[in-house]
């Protein structure tokens, strides 16, 4: 696991999921469709990552489908991070 | 041509349809699951249920007549009495559904609250309501552990999804599946003023508010699902809405099962290719959908559509906030039919504007009152009614319709400030054409509508006060082209504090966990200043007004530093 892809599944896991709950979550898991994360959550889900890595990623590409795994947000970023080089 | 308006019967008609004499007996769990299979609806299929990983159940009206016999003969054991509040606080999973109808059999009082609610929000509701039982899911549990040593009320906290070893002490495991099942259950002989169950709403001041309703409810929310919704014999029927929120209750539970008709329930988050897929696989005929949802889809073009098959939907309705006339048009378009506006609100227990089925749309508009209903709009000043076509005012109801709030838990001035001249004051603002068709404006009050929920900014500014580095905040709507509004806080920083993106997604974090991610402003503005009376009172109308460009109005007695 590269080190992007790591920081936001360990955002992930910090942020919303309750300290205490046991449920396993991977670079795969469904993360919008899957309940973990809803869509005003994914407000701030993609605050963090536009802030940690400067990027600005439009509203019609922040779409649930794009931020329902870890894996998919960190393909995202890395789109950005490329428009933005 | 389009086809004529179907002929709605009265409140009497649906009392005699349903079988229930005026004085007798109304028992809203047994109304919804014995009553039917009486009927000979018993193999009917009652709840095809599934989740995101593709688990599936499906329930009988006998099976769910068993099943809510066997939850609420449950509950009274555990020494649960009649009228006691009775909390609800899971995800759509199917001991919420057979839940809610257990406690209304058992004469409890049903308090649904949504599962993505923080600690405070549960906490400020479960205390108001001095809850007795907590029924939720071992990943909820958490937050009301947190919480319960704070609730001298609550006797009784149940996980539905956990063996007893999982737990804490003090908690209870339900497995409901291994309980022996129970064949016979006398329901609570609850008469039509018996309360039912209570939904937390919010207002512009003050912490949320406790709608109560009563068994005789069912009348109304029977009659509007056979109306509005056009549930008929055989049909399969999808409502979107989480029954944390009243269109869950009255419309996902309620309405539909005292129609007889089989429901299909998604427990997963929103995926467009899902829905599409969901809808075709149960051949989907009603849905009562939300203009946030509608929008989201929208937005993924018809070209996803045309790869379902979705030709079952006969017919299709919106609800939570306006439904823009680009939706109406949308769903044409894409579905081949309109998405009906109807129009309620928690209090109003069921629907009171809309359009009927056949009726011509008017896309944008609310549609016309429910046959039964009177409804006009109020001058704001002398809150009479004025007929001048086109002229705005405060929506009113005349009160008196079976599923009307009887009140707000343990806050009668709330309720009675509901009422001018008597008429009830919905808290919106419209105008009525020529024709009769009502047309939304506005709110009239500092709620916030986002995605078809209501937030009330008091709650927000009170959860950002005990952030430490906030001095002072207004929350107020922010115009969305998904969610219509969405919360944006202004916050005035204590000194010592530096405003930045840092700590912006830092508060927008604690409301989100403390209250729930619909109160998490998506937006932070950090002032010098906010705008106040001279007595010192914050003005939100000024901030909102600029945030959706419009005229402030009168600022003769507002100062801004």
């Amino acid at each position: 696991m590269d080190d992007l892809t790591k920081v936001i599944l360990d955002y992930v896991k910090r942020e919303y999921i309750e300290e205490g709950d046991d449920r396993e979550v991977g670079v795969d898991t469904a993360l919008i469709s899957g309940g973990i994360v809803d869509s005003f959550s994914m407000v701030s889900l993609k605050r963090f990552v536009e802030k940690k890595y400067g990027i600005a990623i439009p509203d019609a590409d922040a779409t649930p489908a794009a931020f329902d795994s870890v894996n998919k947000i960190a393909e995202l970023v890395r789109r950005f991070q490329q428009v933005h080089a | 041509m389009a086809a004529p308006t179907l002929a709605p019967s009265s409140w009497e008609d649906a009392e005699h349809e349903l079988g229930y004499r005026p004085g007798g007996p109304i028992n809203i769990g047994w109304f919804c699951s014995d009553r039917l299979c009486e009927a000979g609806l018993a193999e009917t299929v009652a709840l095809r249920w599934e989740n995101h990983e593709g688990r599936e159940r499906t329930y009988t009206y006998d099976d769910l007549r068993v099943a809510t016999n066997t939850f609420a003969a449950w509950l009274r054991s555990l020494g649960l009495e009649p009228g006691e509040r009775i909390c609800l606080f899971m995800d759509r999973v199917p001991e919420l559904y057979l839940g809610f109808l257990a406690i209304l059999k058992m004469g409890g009082i049903a308090q649904p609250l949504f599962s993505a609610f923080g600690e405070e929000s549960l906490h400020t509701r479960l205390e108001n309501a001095g809850t007795a039982a907590i029924v939720t899911q071992k990943k909820h549990v958490l937050k009301v552990r947190k919480i319960a040593a704070t609730l001298p009320a609550l006797r009784h906290v149940v996980v539905v999804d956990a063996p007893a070893s999982q737990l804490k002490p003090g908690e209870t495991s339900l497995a409901l599946d291994d309980l022996p099942p129970v064949e016979r259950f006398d329901a609570y002989p609850s008469t039509a003023e018996t309360p039912s169950v209570l939904h937390y709403t919010s207002g512009t001041t003050g912490q949320p508010k406790g709608a109560q309703h009563v068994h005789y409810s069912l009348i109304s929310q029977y009659l509007t699902s056979r109306v509005v919704l056009d549930l008929r014999p055989g049909d399969i029927y999808w409502c979107n809405a989480d029954p944390g929120w009243v269109t869950g209750t009255s419309y996902g539970i309620i309405g539909p099962w005292a129609c007889g008709v089989t429901q299909v329930v998604l427990d997963a988050g929103f995926q467009a290719d899902r829905w599409y897929a969901f809808l075709q696989k149960h051949r989907v005929t009603v849905w009562y959908s939300a203009p946030t949802a509608i929008r989201l889809l929208m937005r993924e073009g018809t070209e996803l559509v045309r790869k379902y098959d979705l030709t079952s939907l006969r017919h299709l309705c919106s609800v939570g906030e306006p439904l823009n006339a680009e939706a109406v048009i949308w769903s044409q378009q894409a579905f081949g039919r309109p998405f009906h506006d109807t129009f309620w609100q928690t209090e109003t227990g069921c629907i009171v504007i809309t359009n009927l089925p056949g009726m011509p749309v008017r896309p944008g508009s609310m549609g016309k009152p429910f046959p039964g209903i009177e409804a006009t709009v109020l001058d704001p000043r002398t809150h009479q009614p004025h007929d001048a076509p086109g002229r705005v005012g405060l929506i009113a109801l005349r009160p008196g319709w079976p599923s009307m709030m009887r009140g707000y838990w343990k806050n009668p001035a709330a309720y009675q400030n509901k009422f001018r001249n008597g008429w009830y004051l919905c808290g919106d603002r419209a105008s009525i054409d020529p024709d009769g068709y009502f047309w939304f404006v506005g709110r009239d009050d500092d709620v916030i509508n986002t995605g078809g929920h209501l937030v009330g900014p008091f709650e927000i500014e009170s959860a950002l006060l005990e952030h430490p580095a906030v001095a002072e905040s207004a929350a107020v709507a922010k115009p969305d082209p998904i969610n219509m509004e969405v919360v944006k806080a202004f916050v005035v920083l204590k000194p010592g504090f530096e405003a930045g993106s840092d700590l912006e997604l830092e508060i927008m974090n604690v409301i989100r966990r403390k209250l729930s991610p619909l109160a998490m402003p998506q937006e932070i503005e950090f002032i010098k200043a906010l705008p106040k009376t001279r007595s010192g009172k914050i003005v939100r109308r000024i901030l909102r007004a600029r945030e959706f460009g419009e005229p402030v109005g009168d600022v003769s007695t507002v100062m801004e530093e």
